[in-house]
């Protein structure tokens, strides 16, 4: 079967970043980019659902500008066929990129389509749920664990007081925790072939997707910083400061 | 403007975050109606109609909605979401799973987790792990938000009298079946409802030592976490997991047990009211953050603890 993974460009997980001086967004010059890590596990298990023999063929998709690509070609490196990048320089809203999708899937028409379960920019865990209202199929969100069998893909899900596992009809759309997998690295010779994989640009136009948003930014701020406070020099104290001083216990 | 406010339970108890998403939909001011979907879910209903401020609870008691799986109570809430203005739930994994798919249906946009209501229309909500708050401004006709509990004081769950009136919605899509939970027993507090909590980290060095936090957190009557770089070491489990990618908490006391403080792990619980770090590194980042910071070996440090508070 074919499996459809979406990958979001973002600032790198372990870049600091800092608020503009005009509270219009974080600055992202010269800041390093990197594949969202939630998405970088959805590329592991399709390339896994691969070597198993499940999937078939690996399309991998992004939404984003023309630098994009760059994360696209680490996602055929680590074991995609080919590679669609609808090209928007908009920072567009998860429905907008949900709608995007859905005109991909579309196109593609894939059994599975696995997403990160949210991207650690914006922290908005919703386009894989919207994509699933969109198409119409079932959703396994938050998955730590995903088996298909026949027509059906059971997914174990990370929820707030354990797992659940729910069957699900297949076409589905999957998102991924942690501990789905942990992603290989992509080998020399991998990263040389990925060069030669085709990748083909769309954009929202030529999809007839529309991209307006209804939610507006109207600044963005540093959080309220916590200072740090003191070192006490043993337990004894610290009971007492937690008793007496900040009266907590 | 009426505000529908989807009830957290799993049939048997009302959860707590039912009380900070109602408290949220008081600050954004009008009518609050709250939705109890499940299977034989009557008691939650009439536990809802207690909560303070709610005028109105909508009881959809259906097999179909027994585990609240979203391809059956998404299209229950979007067709009763035409009649309110906002539409609230808890940013939990349940209301993170259905209420984006919801949103989709009604082909409006999201705004999830928010922690403060600045108008009907506006709200601040935290980006990049933590380290931005933006303030967002909506036109959706319909406004469907998920709400962090931590940023809103749970309402009164008594004193409340609303009525009752029993629903039906589509029922089963057809699409997907509940095939089995595993939930952790625990005699203790649920993470994010605790009034302490205490995490350990890659210090613990295996799952075996989280029993120092267990006998200390039974003594406190506090919850225990963990960071991700325990649960990535499968010390113990990711539903214990406090940070950016697990759960978000602000208890009274937060103690950080051979915690460094990554970022994504502060992100998780940097509003909690006195953190405590305890670690041998005393240039480890959560000493920036703490109110108290206790510089030395854990396993000689917890235990005396035990013994002293």
């Amino acid at each position: 079967m074919k499996v459809l993974v979406a990958v979001k460009r973002v600032v790198d997980y372990n870049v600091k970043v800092r608020v503009k001086a005009d509270n219009s967004g974080v600055d992202l010059a010269n800041v390093k980019m990197s594949m969202n890590p939630f998405c970088e596990i959805a590329v592991e298990e399709a390339v896994r659902l691969k070597e198993k023999g499940v999937a078939s063929e690996i399309v991998v998709v992004t939404i984003g500008p023309a630098a994009a690509q760059e994360q696209l070609r680490t996602a055929l490196a680590l074991g995609a066929d080919r590679a669609v990048l609808v090209e928007s320089a908009d920072e567009l809203s998860s429905l907008a990129v949900a709608k995007l999708l859905k005109a991909v899937v579309d196109k593609e028409q894939p059994q599975l389509v696995i997403l990160g379960k949210q991207a650690i920019d914006s922290d908005n865990n919703q386009t894989g749920q919207m994509l699933a209202a969109l198409t119409g199929y079932a959703q396994g969100t938050f998955a730590s664990k995903v088996e298909v069998a026949g027509d059906k893909v059971n997914v174990t899900r990370e929820i707030d007081g354990g797992l659940q596992t729910v069957a699900l009809s297949l076409p589905a759309i999957v998102t991924t925790d942690l501990r789905l997998n942990e992603p290989r690295y992509a080998s020399l010779p991998n990263i040389m072939k990925a060069k030669k994989k085709p990748l083909e640009t769309l954009t929202p136009d030529a999809l007839g997707v529309a991209t307006g948003s209804t939610v507006k930014t109207l600044k963005v701020e540093a959080p309220a910083a916590r200072s740090a406070g003191i070192k006490v020099k043993s337990v004894a104290e610290l009971v007492e400061k937690l008793k007496n001083e900040a009266k907590v216990i | 403007m009426t505000i529908l406010v989807i009830a957290e339970h799993n049939n048997a108890v009302l959860a707590a975050a039912t009380l900070n998403t109602v408290a949220a939909a008081a600050k954004i001011g009008g009518d609050i109606h709250v939705l109890v979907a499940g299977s034989g879910c009557g008691a939650i209903g009439e536990a809802a109609a207690k909560i303070a401020g709610v005028s109105k609870v909508l009881v959809a008691d259906d097999a179909a909605y027994a585990h609240q799986l979203p391809e059956n109570v998404a299209p229950l809430i979007a067709d009763l979401a035409k009649n309110y203005s906002h539409v609230l739930a808890a940013a939990t994994t349940n209301g993170k799973n259905f209420l984006p798919r919801v949103a989709a249906l009604l082909d409006v946009d999201q705004i999830s987790e928010i922690t403060s209501v600045e108008s009907a229309d506006t709200f601040k909500r935290p980006i990049y792990a933590g380290n931005a708050i933006a303030t967002v401004q909506s036109t959706a006709p319909i406004k469907v938000i998920t709400v962090r509990t931590t940023g809103f004081d749970a309402v009164s769950g008594e004193g409340g009298s609303a009525a009752i009136e029993q629903i039906s919605g589509s029922g089963d899509a057809g699409k997907s079946s509940f095939v089995g939970e595993e939930l952790a027993k625990s005699d203790r507090p649920e993470l994010t409802a605790a009034k302490i909590v205490i995490s350990g980290g890659r210090g613990m060095q295996n799952g075996e030592n989280f029993k120092h936090l267990y006998s200390l957190a039974d003594k406190l009557g506090a919850a225990v976490g963990a960071s991700r770089a325990a649960v990535d070491a499968g010390f113990v489990p990711n539903d214990m997991q406090v940070g950016q990618t697990g759960k978000i908490v602000a208890p009274q006391l937060y103690i950080a047990v051979g915690i460094s403080g990554a970022i994504q792990h502060l992100a998780g619980m940097k509003d909690s009211k006195v953190i405590v770090a305890i670690n041998k590194d005393e240039e480890a980042p959560i000493f920036q953050v703490a109110d108290y910071g206790l510089v030395g070996d854990l396993f000689e440090i917890v235990p005396e603890l035990e013994k002293l508070v």
